[in-house]
């Protein structure tokens, strides 16, 4: 039996957060720092070991618990690239919890630890079961750190998001109960290649969109996101939107698709009007924010719905562009949410109208967040560039209709990012306090260079990120081959015409004297 | 080691280490590293532009790295030198070394400078990424590179509101050209099976008779992904519908104007509809629309430079106005025409921007020409290097002679060729582009006259009356208020002598090769030899008529502001309507504000309030946590807390469950 790394990638956090409960505050939070670390360490072992090419399912793990009830976990490339993600801003996310959390700090400590166990645990698991335990054991440390850390409105929001999520996953487990039952195996890889009766098909698929839709989150079952990252502690919304969101997507690529293609397919026109309405409709209304968070938690909506119609073109383009949107956008907003907090930390306020001018007095802090606001809009070169257009050039195949109205997110995008920059960095410095803000520490700057990084790596040599997904793709694609839907742009080609179109002919044939 | 890559990564390099050095070293520092990496560049660009002239290069691609695979659809980062990337090659690196010069002299007293080279430098590493592309998608990476600079640099001064309003207006606005862009892409990806320049171009001409299906209508293939690429052209050049942003880019430093707003950038979407000329051939409808657009962006453009008082908005709708030549030289079939035109441009244009810099930093920042007048006498060496701009723009030049300015050479050329077409559309641009010449010898006079002759008017400006600190009653008779115009440092007239040169001579130099030379443009256009053996045919009266209406524009300037300055009042209250209509750029500003921006806010503020608070909000959770509530206050009743009324619901629940199983 090979090394179980992935257990070990769970065993860490989980170690350390029971550690954190009985430790005092600076304790807890070196202890914090150093178990996400070597659980960032760990991933890149696993990503350096990672066989490209090899296996489907890599460093797999198996015990069986009770009742068919299995202790799985292995990954694919997929799940491999998401985990990475996890382990990248949970570091990132105990440096921006340092000075701003003062009460409380062991517990809270725990609760990211454990949520970085669930998190990994999520995107690991190979048993229908455990994934769901994972999926949703993950609410309840993200309810905590909105509902004990957050602002002032906590109740009512933490209360919002559990109600919205928990909703869904009640479906699901009916479903997943069902499913089990019909293929007698809660094994994953297994139940990826099962053929479902196709009447069955539609109930399991809305079943699960219940559930991933709300994740997502897809228009309309949206209104819970703006209000939990408003109040929300700054990591909280970073691992809100780096992570948590991506577990949709996440179940749409491993479930819903492979599992139930027909239902997929005949159900794509749902997926492509609720994301072509989430695109137009939520830019809308981030252009009108006043509150910074929000108007990142609506921007990341509409975000998201490129990933919904990226994954439902059933090509490889579409599937590894909702994969790179989901990387890049679990980067730029992770990043985008520092950014504010780092603001927030200093004037206690997230209303758009309290700065401006930024750029004279923080210039460093200015230069990032131009950076990933140039990324959230989707600039080549940036990470969420190379996702958004494979998304749409995926789409174009199936709709034009669908690419033309999902494109239109590229001009709002730059209109709503473009606007709140211009309040925040641009301008004159009208408020005292808020000029008198000091640039970026050296710990802020140790959160937000490594996305820096990350942001322009995923732009420029997109390779590294989409080499390990590739085969998993294709087998993905080969799987949904059958069901893919007639193409609106279909071609027929006909008799080329002889000519150019400004064919002209000449007939002096002397020489013309210019 | 090909010297391409040093042409083009030298400056971003530069922009890197300037931005992140930025002020932690003296101006100085960043300021020679980003001038220094641009002269090399130029130095590095010319042999190879001169050796395609001489016909001793060939065509070549260095590979650079891998960008992106998926499926069938990969592009690589990859640099593509031939003749029209040579043309360009020096067209930017030139512009831009100069431009960068200037700006030592023209920046000096601004405390942000090393910000200012940085963004120079980044753009300009941009703009070479651009013209470089082998494949659409590296095309698109530096048309969003250049917009990105274009931002930063007219929102440089970012205190002022204009400019940040100018700034997002500009990048928002070619945005909707992207969108055309991008959708051109995506459209010619799923038809060609690749996104590679060459491989599209070879493909193009075989699927000249298909249909597709677009929107769900069946339309010719090639027609619709051609109009759509040219959408994103229309952004990014300024077109008549796309053109809203560059008059109001002007917000920016003046060299920013010279360098991006007027010799490089804007020139992308002709260099791009030049670049697939190959593929626009097999699109008679698109080229149609190139054409129609040019011209009437040609005239629109000219008739609003007319009214204008602010010395840039002048120019700058004179740039729009010559890009709309460069569309319909293009759309005519004349792609030869349309880069020699954008080549000439790049000189005289940049020429005037930096002249119009010159006056405005001797007139302490004032840019309104009702407050210039005289400085003929005053900064002579700005007036001559404007005076051979407005001879070049204007296309002064003697047809039997041989001999002419650089505009002559090129605008004539695709005057001649519009009308050697002989289509109705050819004939319609050639009588717009007529026109347009007409308004372009006026409105460039106009420009000439209002500043370097007339009386001194300079005490009603504001920024005079700061300088002098004299109000026009204190200063009397004394129309100068003694204020002092002072000509421009060495840095800045150096770049002045040099593109004077170019506006003179560079039509002169390369007429034969840009125009009547196969073999220079090889395979890198579509070059159509019997479409120039017509325009070497047209009448002589249409090789005069450009001449003619430049004597008759400048005729009318000189009536109206130098002979009896009377004139342009009355004329503006004779033509009324008309006259403010031109004044107020044909109202497409107000039109689109209340036609987008204002329902924009407006519905983000319904969707918000009514949609998700007023709506999805209250049925939804609220509505559920409502529902919650009144159950519970029903339920509390249930719970009694005694005893007996918990075993009496336990065992009617367990006779229930007993029924249900037994029966």
């Amino acid at each position: 039996m090979e090394f179980p790394i992935l257990s070990l990638m769970l065993a860490v956090p989980l170690v350390a957060a029971i550690a954190c409960l009985f430790l005092n505050a600076p304790a807890a939070r070196m202890v914090a720092l150093f178990a996400t670390l070597i659980d960032l360490a760990l991933g890149i072992l696993l990503w350096l070991n990672y066989d490209i090419g090899g296996a489907q399912w890599q460093f797999t793990e198996r015990a069986q618990l009770f009742a068919g009830f299995q202790y799985a976990l292995g990954i694919d490339g997929i799940a491999l690239m998401l985990i990475m993600l996890s382990v990248f801003l949970m570091p990132i996310c105990i440096l921006a919890s340092w000075d701003s959390i003062t009460k409380r700090v062991g517990e809270y400590m725990a609760a990211f630890l454990l949520m970085e166990v669930l998190m990994i645990g999520v995107f690991a698991a190979q048993d229908l079961f455990l994934f769901y335990i994972f999926f949703e054991a993950g609410l309840i440390p993200m309810y905590l750190i909105i509902g004990v850390w957050g602002g002032d409105n906590r109740i009512y929001a933490s209360y919002k998001f559990f109600l919205y999520t928990l909703l869904g996953s009640v479906l699901m487990l009916i479903a997943m109960l069902w499913m089990v039952d019909e293929a007698g195996t809660s094994d994953i890889p297994t139940l990826m290649q099962y053929n479902f009766p196709v009447g069955a098909q539609l109930w399991l698929w809305l079943a699960f969109f219940a559930s991933f839709a709300v994740k997502m989150p897809m228009w309309p079952v949206h209104t819970w996101l703006p209000d939990a990252h408003v109040q929300a502690p700054t990591a909280g919304s970073v691992i809100l939107a780096g992570v948590l969101l991506k577990l949709g997507g996440y179940g749409f690529i491993r479930f819903s698709l492979p599992m139930f293609p027909d239902a997929s397919a005949d159900l794509a026109w749902l997926v492509f009007a609720l994301s072509m309405v989430a695109v137009i409709y939520t830019s809308l209304v981030a252009l009108v924010q006043q509150d910074m968070k929000k108007l990142i938690a609506y921007s990341s909506v509409a975000h998201m719905a490129i990933v919904t119609v990226g994954l439902f073109a059933f090509n490889v383009q579409g599937l590894e562009g909702a994969m790179m949107v989901m990387l890049g956008h679990g980067l730029v907003s992770g990043a985008l949410f520092l950014c504010v907090g780092v603001i927030y930390d200093r004037l206690h306020t997230r209303e758009i109208a309290r700065y401006g001018g930024l750029s004279i007095n923080m210039p460093k802090y200015a230069l990032f967040f131009l950076l990933f606001t140039m990324a959230s809009v989707g600039l080549p070169g940036t990470s969420n560039f190379v996702g958004e257009f494979l998304a749409l050039a995926g789409i174009y195949e199936v709709s034009t209709f669908v690419t033309l109205v999902c494109t239109t997110g590229i001009i709002l995008g730059a209109a709503y990012m473009l606007y709140l920059y211009r309040r925040v960095a641009f301008g004159e410095q009208k408020n005292a306090d808020a000029a008198a803000m000091t640039d970026l520490n050296a710990r802020e700057w140790a959160m937000l260079a490594p996305i820096a990084a990350a942001v322009l790596w995923m732009g420029v040599y997109p390779e590294s990120f989409l080499a390990p997904m590739r085969q998993d793709i294709a087998a993905l694609e080969t799987r949904l081959a059958s069901v893919a839907p007639r193409y609106d742009s279909a071609l027929d080609e006909g008799t080329p015409r002889a000519t150019a179109a400004n064919y002209v002919e000449y007939e002096g044939h002397e020489e013309g004297e210019h | 080691m090909n010297s391409i890559l040093f042409i083009v990564f030298l400056p971003l390099l530069a922009a890197v280490v300037a931005g992140l050095v930025n002020k932690s070293a003296p101006s100085v520092f960043a300021k020679s590293i980003t001038t220094g990496a641009l002269f090399i560049s130029c130095a590095l660009s010319w042999p190879i532009f001169l050796s395609f002239v001489s016909g001793s290069a060939e065509a070549s691609v260095v590979p650079v790295l891998t960008w992106v695979q998926s499926g069938a659809l990969s592009f690589d980062w990859a640099l593509r030198v031939d003749t029209l990337t040579a043309v360009m090659l020096v067209v930017i690196t030139t512009v831009s070394a100069l431009v960068h010069l200037y700006s030592w002299g023209y920046m000096e007293e601004d405390p942000d400078q090393p910000r200012f080279f940085a963004y120079l430098s980044l753009f300009t590493f941009a703009m070479l990424m651009l013209v470089t592309a082998d494949n659409l998608v590296q095309m698109f990476f530096g048309w969003e590179g250049v917009g990105l600079a274009s931002y930063l640099l007219i929102g440089f001064w970012f205190k002022k509101p204009s400019a940040n309003a100018a700034a997002i207006k500009a990048f928002v606005v070619n945005r909707v050209g992207d969108l055309g862009f991008m959708l051109g892409i995506f459209g010619t990806f799923w038809v060609f099976g690749t996104v590679s320049i060459p491989e599209i171009l070879e493909a193009a001409p075989g699927m000249s008779g298909a249909t597709i299906g677009f929107l769900g209508l069946r339309v010719h293939t090639m027609d619709v992904l051609c109009i759509l690429l040219f959408i994103g052209a229309m952004g990014k050049s300024a077109q008549l519908g796309l053109h809203t942003w560059l008059p109001d880019a002007m917000e920016g430093p003046t060299p920013v104007s010279a360098l991006i707003h007027a010799a490089t950038m804007v020139t992308a979407g002709v260099f791009m509809v030049c670049r697939l000329s190959p593929m626009f051939e097999t699109a008679p409808v698109a080229l149609g629309m190139v054409t129609f657009i040019g011209a009437a962006t040609c005239i629109f453009a000219a008739t609003v430079g007319t009214t204008q008082w602010d010395i840039k908005r002048v120019i700058a709708y004179s740039t729009c106005s010559q890009l709309g030549y460069m569309f319909f030289a293009a759309g005519v079939g004349a792609y030869g025409a349309a880069m020699f035109h954008l080549f000439t441009h790049a000189f005289f244009k940049a020429l005037l921007f930096l002249g119009a810099g010159s006056v405005i930093h001797a007139m302490h920042h004032e840019q309104d020409m009702r407050y210039y007048g005289n400085l003929r006498k005053h900064i002579p060496l700005t007036f001559w290097a404007m005076m051979a701009g407005t001879l070049a723009i204007t296309g002064v030049g003697i047809y039997h002679l041989g001999a002419g300015f650089a505009g002559f050479w090129s605008k004539d050329a695709i005057l001649e060729v519009a009308y050697g077409r002989g289509t109705e559309l050819g004939n319609f641009a050639f009588w717009m582009g007529t026109l347009a010449a007409l308004l372009t010898s006026f409105y460039s006079w106009r420009l000439m006259f209002l500043t370097f002759w007339g009386k001194p008017r300079w005490i009603e400006s504001e920024h005079i009356q700061h300088s002098v600190h004299k109000t026009p009653e204190e200063a009397g008779e004394d129309t100068t208020g003694g204020y002092h115009p002072h000509e421009s440092p060495l840095s800045m007239l150096i770049p002045l002598g040099v593109l004077s040169v170019g506006a003179v001579l560079a039509g002169q130099v390369f007429a034969p090769t840009f125009l009547d030379d196969a073999a220079f443009w090889g395979q890198s256009i579509f070059y159509n030899e019997d479409l120039i053996h017509r325009m070497h045919a047209v009448p002589y009266l249409v090789k005069y008529a450009a001449f003619i209406v430049m004597l008759i524009g400048l005729f009318v300037a000189w009536l109206a502001y130098i002979k009896d300055t009377s004139i342009p009042g009355k004329a503006a209250e004779q033509l009324g309507p008309v006259y403010r209509f031109f004044y107020n750029k044909w109202y497409f500003d107000e039109l689109y504000h209340y036609l987008f921006v204002v329902p924009a806010f407006w519905l983000g503020r319904q969707f918000w309030k009514l949609g998700d608070i007023g709506t999805i909000d209250r049925f939804g959770p609220n509505g559920v946590a409502w529902v919650i509530e009144k159950g519970s206050v029903g339920a509390k009743k249930f719970q009694t807390g005694y005893l007996y009324s918990y075993a009496l619901v336990m065992l009617l629940g367990l006779v229930a469950a007993v029924t249900w199983v037994l029966f």
